[in-house]
């Protein structure tokens, strides 16, 4: 069995930069694997995909390495957060990275994304880096938005992610308008609106899906169920918590969220779906390990033994590294050494964007507009702080 | 030539969206029925149903749906049919819309356009005649613009399609059926008008009346008026609710010392309070009277008929307010 070490990364392009260099591929890492959901789909409206799913050596270690990294990186935000380098807000995205992994691994950077607040690891994801993620959750300006967005306010419009938005529901018609405008251009490709099971009783996500059915747009709603809308568990909030059904007219698709490879069939099953007949919906059943936020202690309203049946019976992470060492595709110690470099990129990371400044006191005036006509702004005291909007 | 508010907004449609193919319509009533207001006719016809879409009757879906295309790069322009349903959307104009450019540090921008009847009509209550104007004018991150006169309506509405950020374009229905003069230079298919200037509609020295959007006309009435009885008002169509000309505003009562504001929406913290604090901040010097205020009233749209005319300002009320800078006639209250 080939070594870790001779696997190269690099091809695969995964989210940590800080990949050796003297890795290579062997043939075997790109042949292809036959691997069986842990879950059947269950369909509304739709035939579901099948349960098997084609993948490679290089597509698990590089799961693997993505989520591993994701995971150590909410991890490590939590500890900044109590340390209050992070302040305000902080939604922590682990025990759902099969979600985000699983989809990337389905689609381009020029399909789009766009998500609530829960964004971190969308984020990089899409090709976000961990050092532009910790200078804006510290509010520093070498941040992704220079320090003015933190925690819920990230964006790479070059990869397709359009954020990053903090009122629960609004990301939904905004990724409709999003499918809305790669048809009106012809792109040919889709986008993923992503909400969690709190926002899917809002009622401007109906309101955008009836536009996009009834235009055909390439839409894909994604619910996230992690079953707790902040404190409030799904059989307290929705009549019917089947949200893959709530579409109505609109098929849809449920999901095992904390099943990377089942996340990539069904994101592969619909975009095809999307590009031919219109919106889909996609019901995410994954978990959170933490509380809503950092001010959330997350064990109110559910139990610690239920949190640690999830972290024990379904974990993603513990999934694919058992495929991985069933299939003999590297050693247990092969992939711990992968955590301890994860751990050390992240760590490597924090360090640098705690030497990253705060924005200057002049960055206060600007992006109000792009073409601000050099109008005057003004500060708390208008007399003694004043710009002029360029 | 003459040209009425309607045939400019739609011909500066129009041409805009024949000069950019990104450039579309959005909102309920804008292609088959041909604009609830007709402001949008023939447009449907000209451009096809892939670029002037008819909505449900969805504000929230559809303001968020444009916003969503605005981020992707296209340039929609969402009709609301009037901006008290613009409410049910407002979180996209404010949260998804104004704020993005700030919060993306520039990586994303919204070059939109929601544009509207505003402010009162006749007769139609009290759901259907609030003016929004001080509501927007407060947001940073949004433009908002009022135009007046047909010339107003062409440069501010293609300025606004071109423009980079989000503008709320607020109309008047009363408006639309008036005609104004309209110049060659005014009817060129490049014709702008810069978004932030006011526009001094006739000069005077004796009293600034400033105001926008329908008001304007009656300021001008109410100079005519004034002009009878010797005092020389300037009126100032405001043109731009923001970013506002403060400039111009102060200048004027520099020049003039008195100052009356003009607006249809309810007084407390209206457009015209802004203007008053400006005024007061920057020219507190060349101030010989107090400033007066003239606004809707503080009441919820009445239906009745002689109810509706009290509940908005008239002529008279533009005079009344005028004369008492020029003389101070009424004594203060406060010193009593």
């Amino acid at each position: 069995m080939a070594q870790l070490t001779r696997r190269s990364a690099k091809l695969l392009e995964p989210i940590s930069a800080a990949v050796s260099a003297t890795r290579h591929l062997t043939t075997s890492s790109t042949s292809p694997i036959t691997v069986e959901t842990s879950l059947p789909f269950t369909g509304h409206k739709i035939d579901p995909p099948s349960r098997s799913v084609e993948t490679t050596p290089q597509e698990l270690l590089t799961f693997f390495r993505d989520m591993a990294l994701m995971r150590r990186m909410e991890i490590a935000a939590d500890s900044l957060y109590k340390a209050k380098l992070i302040r305000g807000f902080c939604h922590l995205y682990d025990g759902q990275e099969a979600v985000s992994v699983g989809m990337e691994a389905a689609i381009t950077k020029k399909d789009c994304i766009i998500t609530a607040y829960r964004d971190h690891c969308i984020f990089l994801g899409r090709g976000g880096t961990l050092f532009e993620t910790f200078a804006e959750l510290m509010g520093r300006k070498d941040g992704c938005s220079k320090g003015k967005g933190g925690s819920m306010h990230f964006y790479k419009k070059d990869s397709g992610f359009y954020g990053g938005h903090g009122i629960v529901g609004a990301q939904v018609p905004l990724g409709i308008g999003l499918s809305f405008a790669q048809k009106y251009n012809k792109d040919e490709n889709v986008t993923f609106a992503m909400y969690g099971d709190g926002a899917a009783n809002q009622g401007q996500l109906f309101e955008a899906l009836n536009m996009a059915a009834l235009w055909d747009l390439p839409s894909i709603l994604v619910c996230e169920n992690n079953h707790y809308g902040m404190g409030t568990a799904e059989w307290r909030s929705a009549k019917s918590p089947s949200y893959f059904k709530r579409g109505d007219y609109a098929p849809g698709l449920k999901v095992d969220g904390m099943d990377a490879l089942a996340v990539k069939q069904a994101c592969k099953f619909a975009k095809e779906h999307a590009l031919k007949n219109g919106p889909i919906i996609l019901e995410m059943d994954t978990y959170r390990y933490h509380g809503h936020s950092m001010s959330d202690p997350g064990s109110t309203y559910r139990t610690r033994d239920e949190i640690s049946g999830v972290r024990q019976e379904r974990d993603p992470i513990e999934r694919i590294r058992k495929l991985i060492i069933s299939h003999d595709l590297a050693t247990e110690k092969e992939l711990k050494d992968t955590e301890k470099e994860v751990r050390k990129e992240v760590d490597e990371a924090i360090a640098k964007a705690k030497e990253s400044p705060l924005p200057d006191a002049s960055e206060l005036f600007t992006n109000v507009h792009v073409k601000g006509f050099g109008v005057e702004a003004f500060g708390a005291d208008r007399k003694e702080l004043r710009a002029v909007l360029p | 030539m003459q040209m009425m508010v309607r045939e400019a907004l739609n011909s500066a449609l129009d041409e805009e969206m024949s000069a950019d193919p990104t450039v579309f319509l959005m909102g309920e009533e804008v292609g088959e029925y041909q604009g609830a207001y007709k402001v949008t006719k023939g447009l449907l016809q000209k451009y096809g149903p892939e670029r002037v879409v008819d909505t449900p009757i969805t504000e929230a879906g559809f303001t968020g749906l444009g916003v969503g295309a605005a981020y992707y790069g296209l340039k929609p322009v969402i009709e609301f049919m009037t901006f008290n349903f613009a409410m049910q959307g407002v979180d996209h104009i404010i949260n998804s819309a104004a704020k993005t450019n700030y919060m993306s540090s520039g990586n994303i921008n919204v070059p939109i356009v929601f544009r509207g009847p505003n402010g009162p009509a006749a007769g139609v209550g009290a759901q259907h005649s609030q003016c929004y104007a001080s509501w927007y004018g407060a947001i940073p991150g949004l433009k908002v613009v009022s135009p007046y006169s047909s010339e107003d309506a062409r440069g501010l509405l293609k300025a606004a399609i071109r423009d980079p950020d989000p503008v709320v374009f607020l109309e008047n229905e009363l408006l639309y059926g008036e005609s104004f003069p309209v110049s060659k230079q005014v009817l060129d298919s490049d014709f702008t008008i810069p978004i932030g200037k006011a526009k001094i509609e006739k000069e005077g020295n004796d009293v600034s009346i400033v105001s926008f959007s329908r008001m304007v006309g009656f300021s001008l009435k109410a100079a005519e008026i004034l002009a009878k009885d010797g005092i020389d008002a300037e009126v100032i169509n405001l043109r731009s609710i923001r970013p506002l000309d403060r400039s111009t505003v102060n200048a004027s009562v520099r020049k003039t010392n008195r100052l009356v504001t003009v607006e249809e929406g309810f007084p407390q913290h209206g457009v015209g309070a802004e203007i008053c604090a400006s005024v007061v901040s920057d020219s507190f010097g060349y101030l010989d009277a107090p400033v007066e205020r003239i606004a809707g009233a503080d009441v919820p749209m009445p239906y009745a008929a002689n109810l509706e005319i009290i509940a908005l300002p008239q002529v008279d009320d533009i005079v009344r307010a005028a004369k008492r800078a020029c003389y101070r006639s009424v004594p203060l209250s406060a010193t009593r």
